[in-house]
């Protein structure tokens, strides 16, 4: 009955201690990735599908992103075989079959009727909007306050510091 | 149905394991993901518990955690970039002194 919850459960389980546990950055972004759509379909099943959206929009698709955009442009490894071991076959086959498996489960819910794949009462987007934008207007606008902070704070901690020298030290500087 | 239960029960899980990566990783690339993995496992036992009692007033709190996860992100990796920068290492070991 509630199987298809027990096994994306045990599918975002597994894939978070193995993303904990690996040496490489990338290895551990992509199990981290099949984590979150693992959470992603726990909240299908349980009956907010919105919810389950937004996380694969914003989590895996924009945050993970920025994860993997960081990792690759620091560039950790450097040498030719760390590289050839990011992205061999050995690396992806396991997130691949778990996001396989995911896959599969969301496919049996949509083909099984509602009472064999758990799916209880679900809450509707429209629902979600409706409360999020009449009784929690204020906590709405002080969220978009803290996105701009964020903004205005990673331009400020990652912008290149330039050296302001004199027109003599410059010169002086080269030698 | 789901039994309540053993949605809190996963939640707590997912959240032991961010922790114990937080607290035994010392690359800062693996305690971000921690945290995030900590996170995740906070917003969907707000979910859950909205489903129980089939109120959206979870998912808009999901929504929140989501905001402060991209706000947290976006600084988090600004600072690992500086980190790299000056350190030229992601680990936080080296980051034991005040001054040089």
């Amino acid at each position: 009955m509630n199987v298809l919850f027990i096994v994306s459960s045990v599918v975002a389980v597994i894939a978070s201690a193995m993303a904990i546990t690996r040496r490489n950055a990338v290895h551990a972004l992509l199990f981290l990735i099949v984590s979150l759509m693992g959470v992603s379909m726990m909240m299908y099943t349980i009956g907010a599908p919105y919810a389950a959206v937004l996380e694969i929009i914003v989590y895996a698709g924009a945050i993970m992103m920025l994860f993997v955009f960081t990792v690759m442009m620091l560039n950790l490894s450097v040498s030719p075989e760390d590289e050839k071991r990011q992205t061999g076959f050995k690396t992806w086959i396991f997130p691949m079959v778990l996001g396989a498996i995911l896959l599969g489960v969301m496919f049996l819910s949509f083909l099984s009727n509602p009472s064999w794949s758990g799916l209880q009462q679900t809450i509707s987007p429209k629902q979600v909007g409706t409360l999020m934008f009449s009784r929690y207007l204020l906590p709405v606008q002080i969220a978009g306050v803290l996105l701009l902070a964020a903004i205005v704070g990673a331009y400020y901690l990652g912008r290149t510091r330039k050296r302001n020298l004199h027109r003599y030290l410059q010169n002086t500087e080269e030698e | 149905m789901i039994p309540f239960e053993m949605q809190i029960l996963v939640a707590a899980i997912l959240f032991t394991i961010g922790l114990i990566g937080l607290l035994t990783r010392r690359n800062l690339i693996f305690m971000l993901m921690s945290v995030e993995i900590m996170m995740n496992a906070g917003a969907f036992a707000f979910v859950a518990a909205g489903a129980r009692w089939i109120q959206p007033d979870g998912q808009v709190m999901f929504l929140f955690v989501l905001t402060v996860a991209a706000a947290e992100v976006a600084i988090a990796l600004a600072l690992l970039i500086l980190m790299h920068k000056l350190f030229k290492s992601v680990d936080t070991n080296q980051l034991n002194s005040l001054k040089n």
